[in-house]
């Protein structure tokens, strides 16, 4: 069975990339290259992947929302990701890299019994990226 | 192709295990132990896989699959507290995942149409949180 929960942060960010001019990083990130950034509230949906235990449940919904929170929403939220997430300082900070670091930050601490099967995170209500971890 | 429809109840249930000492329901089912209960507009989707019938272009009967979940779900669900009005919920704890199961079991023999089966039932306890099953051997376990 899955279960699905979400969760949400704030974070500002702005989209360039050292490997192009600053004319082409304005020309392809378009308003999300604004040197002076901007911001997102971000909506997160983890899911995990497991069998109905005994107590009737997943997973342990208290021990699933301090995993998130300590690992990941205490890490982006209300934060600049540029300036503000080390692991983000190399790579441009889009929602398809923020969705990889979170499952990272996840799997790296992962303690629940049910497995991580999928990070989905909507950038706005009309982009949303889904990070599907494959079994095994 | 799949087709989902959606219905609504509200509920109220407590989490908690009569075993257990209050401290150990709490660690296992947080707020969920009160034992006094609380409550949550269940928000179910139910999704049928098939081919359209060449007649009608239906999967399946959108009115019978309304009248199913009304009479299996909805009607002696909604408005009810599930430990103490709705079996198996006075023995068995009425987590979102075992009334996902439950749902399953009383929905699942109704879909009577050849080649059409029920595929998914995704259960919102909240509009931050659902589960989806699938069917399989957790239906067994009690």
């Amino acid at each position: 069975m899955r279960l699905t929960s979400r969760y949400r942060f704030s974070a500002s960010h702005r989209l360039d990339t050292p490997a192009l001019t600053p004319e082409e990083n304005r020309k392809l990130y378009g308003k999300c290259n604004n040197p002076h950034g901007h911001g997102h509230d971000y909506v997160l949906d983890i899911t995990v992947d497991g069998p109905v235990d005994q107590d009737g449940q997943v997973v342990n919904r208290e021990a699933m929302d301090a995993l998130v929170r300590k690992q990941v929403l205490a890490r982006l939220d209300h934060k600049n990701l540029n300036a503000d997430v080390p692991e983000l300082a190399v790579s441009v900070t889009t929602t398809e890299n923020l969705a990889r670091l979170v499952h990272g930050a996840l799997s790296e601490h992962w303690t629940l019994s049910a497995r991580l099967a999928r990070v989905r995170i909507s950038e706005t209500a009309r982009n949303t990226f889904e990070l599907e971890v494959p079994q095994g | 192709m799949f087709l989902t429809r959606k219905a609504e109840f509200s509920a109220s249930h407590v989490c908690a295990n009569p075993a257990w000492s209050a401290d150990q329901n709490q660690a296992v089912y947080g707020n969920n132990a009160n034992p006094n209960g609380h409550g949550h507009n269940y928000v179910l989707e139910v999704t049928l896989t098939g081919d359209p019938d060449p007649v009608t272009g239906m999967v399946f009967d959108l009115r019978e699959l309304k009248e199913i979940l009304n009479r299996e779900v909805v009607d002696p669900m909604d408005h009810r507290f599930l430990n103490k009005e709705v079996p198996p919920f006075d023995r068995v704890v009425p987590t979102t995942e075992n009334l996902a199961v439950e749902i399953w079991r009383r929905i699942a023999p109704q879909i009577r149409r050849d080649g059409v089966r029920l595929h998914n039932v995704r259960l919102y306890e909240t509009a931050d949180l659902y589960v989806d099953y699938e069917g399989g051997h957790f239906e067994d376990q009690r």
